[in-house]
């Protein structure tokens, strides 16, 4: 059987794209192929990574512009038609800015950039992204982002938890959602995100930079493995 | 004759401004006691080749909707100005 295809979208100013290469190309079963954003061709993939960086230099808010790419009409309209999509730290602000997810991130509470590792949980165990993980798993999994504090009105929080819409929330060592532990100042310690049909996720932490146990940890590893599951059996 | 439009963007009061606290800090450190708050936005100015000035205005929100500013976390307020 041949490899199935993961479209890691390029934007100018992109920086994790091939780290996200990297992690994808560390499946076996799975091609990554890169896709330009003035590019219209999602060539055949059967998810899309929108990976981290600075997309336009984080020009007017982080995402703004890079949601208006070119290629950005073919992803909009791929996860309408429920194929997965996965935004990473630039990429989750990128979903948030196209509308794919509800909600914003603002600049961190404490107003610094944050670029440490952090403990979160998966909550919702049961979307095609966080499959492989169990309700107490603790996963360390690094941050790096000035603007992953995340913000939406009242009624959109009440909704994303009475969907079961929080894949990640961070955590203490213990799993233990605290304030203490909340790293940006996210409300309800919010670290990523599905839409209502699931085929979506945005998070702030780099799975890609967890993806190996050289890097310090391969927590994020689950994820793309639920994933890429997930995709094999489409 | 084009129009200029004068956009400003601004974080809705519910949103924690941490630049404008940076800022505050400093005037407060810097001996300016009765400097109560400071909060930080956009000003960003727009040239529309338009005649009309009601077809220059929908332009001018229709950007500032779309792509200026973000309606989740920022408020924008708009003035046109005929170019001479």
């Amino acid at each position: 059987m041949s490899d199935v295809t993961v479209g890691v979208v390029v934007f100018p100013g992109s920086n994790c794209d091939h780290d996200t290469e990297h992690a994808v190309a560390s499946f076996s079963g799975v091609k990554p192929v890169m896709l330009w954003h003035n590019d219209h061709d999602l060539q055949g993939a059967k998810a899309i990574i929108l990976p981290g960086g600075f997309s336009y230099g984080d020009y007017l808010r982080s995402g703004a512009i890079a949601r208006f790419s070119p290629i950005m009409k073919e992803v909009i309209e791929f996860a309408r038609k429920g194929y997965p999509v996965l935004g990473i730290c630039n990429g989750f602000q990128i979903l948030l800015e196209s509308g794919l997810l509800e909600g914003a991130l603002s600049r961190n509470r404490d107003k610094k950039f944050l670029c440490c590792r952090t403990t979160i949980k998966p909550v919702n165990c049961s979307t095609i992204f966080t499959s492989r993980y169990a309700p107490d798993n603790v996963l360390n999994i690094p941050i790096a982002h000035g603007e992953g504090n995340y913000f939406a009105p009242p009624e959109v929080l009440e909704s994303l938890e009475e969907h079961e819409q929080i894949a990640f929330r961070y955590c203490d060592a213990s799993g233990n959602v605290t304030p203490e532990a909340n790293p940006n100042g996210s409300l309800l310690n919010i670290a990523g995100i599905v839409n209502p049909q699931g085929n979506v996720l945005g998070l702030m932490p780099h799975p890609e930079r967890a993806s190996e146990k050289q890097l310090g940890s391969d927590d994020g590893r689950a994820l793309f493995d639920s994933l890429f599951t997930h995709i094999s059996g489409m | 004759m084009p129009y200029t439009a004068k956009i400003k963007v601004t974080l809705r009061q519910s949103i924690l401004d941490v630049q404008g606290k940076a800022v505050e800090h400093a005037l407060k450190n810097l001996g300016y006691g009765t400097v109560e708050s400071a909060r930080i936005g956009k000003y960003i100015e727009v040239t529309i080749n338009e005649e009309s000035r009601d077809t220059a205005e929908r332009i001018g929100r229709e950007i500032s909707e779309k792509l200026l500013s973000n309606p989740v976390m920022e408020n924008y307020s708009l003035e046109l100005e005929k170019v001479n």
